[in-house]
């Protein structure tokens, strides 16, 4: 029974391939992860994303987000299935290409991930100097991302001396200072208070107008519910609903 | 690379020696302890060997020849000895050499009494040799020569001192080893409690897409500066002790003056500057290499 059904959605998802590959950007083909220990944390994912879209992907602690970020930054390969990110097949992809292809991505995390003993200025420009811009162009880049985000008088100092909203607009501009199609935002209010949540999400938002595509992954119910857009519901490893202009899903 | 690129990776190796001034310092003493240790035995083992090489040098067998022999056949047999590979010199001593230095050294003013060479018969060989433990097969090949009276040779010292050669490589090896090992594990440790400050500097590195080469060069870097100055602090004392140690054992213990040569400090520092400073950043190099490896597969 169950074998029968798979077989279908992957023909759809075949089909549909055809027509929708020119602005599809991330596509999930029946992913599925698991660890030597314990049940699948992802069975049989089918996702497709497109090139701007904002896409929430909520869910509870063991639901599969996690899994699916990691997936997506190839910190991990499926066990089974395929994932496709911005045309590179990600199966495919040698070790020594990954730098690269996560480049693609920009990646904000809940615990803001700066490197601790540098500034912020340094912080920022440390995604440039990765894909070797030179110096001279760094130097206009960064106070220009920093003003985009608010910080631009902050620029000297170190991850410490600042607020948790504040660190994590210098994770955003890092994340978008080289210009990446996709963001990925793994629980990027975690650990911010109601103010900044919503600051960070109008500035994702004002990212994803500006042409990016924009995944946040969060179980802030409040915002999913106000923003309107579309909501990846996830439940021990499943998609358990995929809704446009969609909302936070209570338990039962 | 760029070049901007490749100053930065400097730029950032420097600065994270003093972020982590005293992991750097712990680095730093712990490869200074070692190549210390090493340059103390090197020293030592040196001028072991430059004892034990004088004297070898000083080791001759000694070829008398059967009386009214002719001068070619002299030449001749000067000629094959020659030949021989364990043979570094030979030196003709005539019978008048031979009385004149016998004289010198043993009769003074007395030896004006003798109006004839009572050594007439006592032209010869001296044979000095390249390697004292061949010395036997040497002496059995001299004496089957036609036209040999005698060889004299001193077979107690070429034993005692190729004896002594041997056991200065055993020791030599062992000792290197015992360094080594050890080394490698001090440094281990220390790289190991340091490099769990960077694991996660490490990480984000490699989520914003650094390629491990970049990720690497500034902690390569780091390791390479932090093993010149482990290198360069134990030269510097070495250099200081040597020479003082040196004189003071030369006017502590005179009696031994006439065989113990010590080798200048220059000789020394000739060969252990560039091996110490060449295992410095060796460590250095292959200790952060590795160790930043194992954080490198995010």
């Amino acid at each position: 029974m169950l074998r029968t059904k798979d077989n279908t959605k992957k023909r759809v998802d075949k089909k549909g391939k055809k027509t929708t590959t020119s602005n599809e950007i991330i596509r999930l083909e029946d992913v599925s992860k698991s660890y030597s220990t314990g049940a699948p944390a992802l069975n049989g994912v089918n996702l497709q994303i497109k090139k701007g879209e904002f896409v929430f992907i909520v869910g509870d602690s063991g639901s599969g987000k996690s899994t699916l970020i990691k997936l997506l930054l190839r910190e991990l390969t499926p066990t089974e299935g395929r994932i496709t990110v911005n045309g590179t097949d990600v199966e495919k992809l040698k070790r020594r290409k990954v730098p690269k292809f996560r480049r693609n991505m920009g990646v904000v995390f809940q615990d803001f991930r700066l490197l601790k003993d540098r500034n912020v200025y340094e912080n920022v420009a440390f995604a440039q100097r990765i894909i070797q811009v030179p110096t001279r162009e760094i130097r206009k880049n960064v106070p220009s991302i920093l003003s985009t985000v608010g910080l631009a008088g902050k620029y000297k100092a170190k991850p410490k001396q600042l607020s948790g909203g504040e660190q994590q607009r210098v994770a955003l501009a890092r994340a978008l200072i080289n210009k990446p199609p996709i963001l990925l935002a793994d629980e990027p209010t975690g650990n911010l208070d109601p103010k900044n949540s919503w600051d960070i999400m109008k500035l994702l938002e004002q990212i994803n107008l500006n042409g990016t595509t924009v995944l946040v992954v969060t179980h802030n119910r409040e915002i999913v519910n106000a923003m309107q857009k579309r909501v990846i519901t996830m439940k021990k490893g499943v998609i358990v609903s995929d809704e446009e202009k969609g909302g936070y899903i209570d338990e039962d | 690379m760029r070049i901007s690129s490749f100053f930065y990776t400097l730029k950032q190796g420097v600065i994270s020696i003093f972020r982590n001034k005293w992991f750097s310092l712990a680095s730093i003493a712990t490869i200074s302890a070692c190549l210390f240790l090493f340059g103390l035995f090197y020293a030592v083992i040196a001028n072991f060997q430059n004892i034990v090489q004088t004297a070898e040098e000083g080791v001759s067998v000694t070829v008398f020849f059967d009386e009214g022999i002719s001068e070619d056949r002299i030449v001749e047999i000067g000629n094959m000895i020659q030949k021989r590979t364990a043979v570094s010199k030979v030196v003709y001593v005539s019978a008048d050499e031979a009385w004149n230095s016998f004289k010198d050294e043993y009769l003074g003013e007395y030896s004006d009494g003798f109006t004839e060479n009572p050594l007439a018969d006592s032209a010869n060989y001296e044979i000095y040799l390249n390697d004292v433990s061949q010395q036997a097969d040497l002496v059995t090949y001299l004496e089957s020569i036609d036209g040999v009276r005698e060889v004299n040779k001193s077979e107690v010292t070429a034993n005692t001192l190729s004896g002594v050669n041997k056991l200065i490589g055993y020791v030599s090896v062992g000792i290197i080893a015992i360094l080594l090992a050890v080394s490698v594990f001090l440094i281990s440790n220390t790289v190991t409690i340091g490099i769990s400050v960077r694991k996660e500097e490490i990480e984000i590195m490699k989520y914003i897409g650094a390629t491990d080469f970049f990720v690497r060069a500034p902690f390569v870097v780091e390791g390479i500066i932090i093993g010149l100055f482990g290198s360069a602090l134990p030269l510097v004392i070495i250099f200081f002790v040597y020479n003082n140690v040196v004189d003071y054992v030369a006017t502590k213990f005179q009696i031994l003056n006439s065989i113990l040569q010590f080798l200048p400090v220059q000789t020394i520092f000739a060969t252990l500057t560039p091996v110490s400073i060449a295992m410095g950043v060796g460590i250095g190099f292959i200790g952060s290499f590795i160790t930043v490896r194992k954080h490198l597969r995010v």
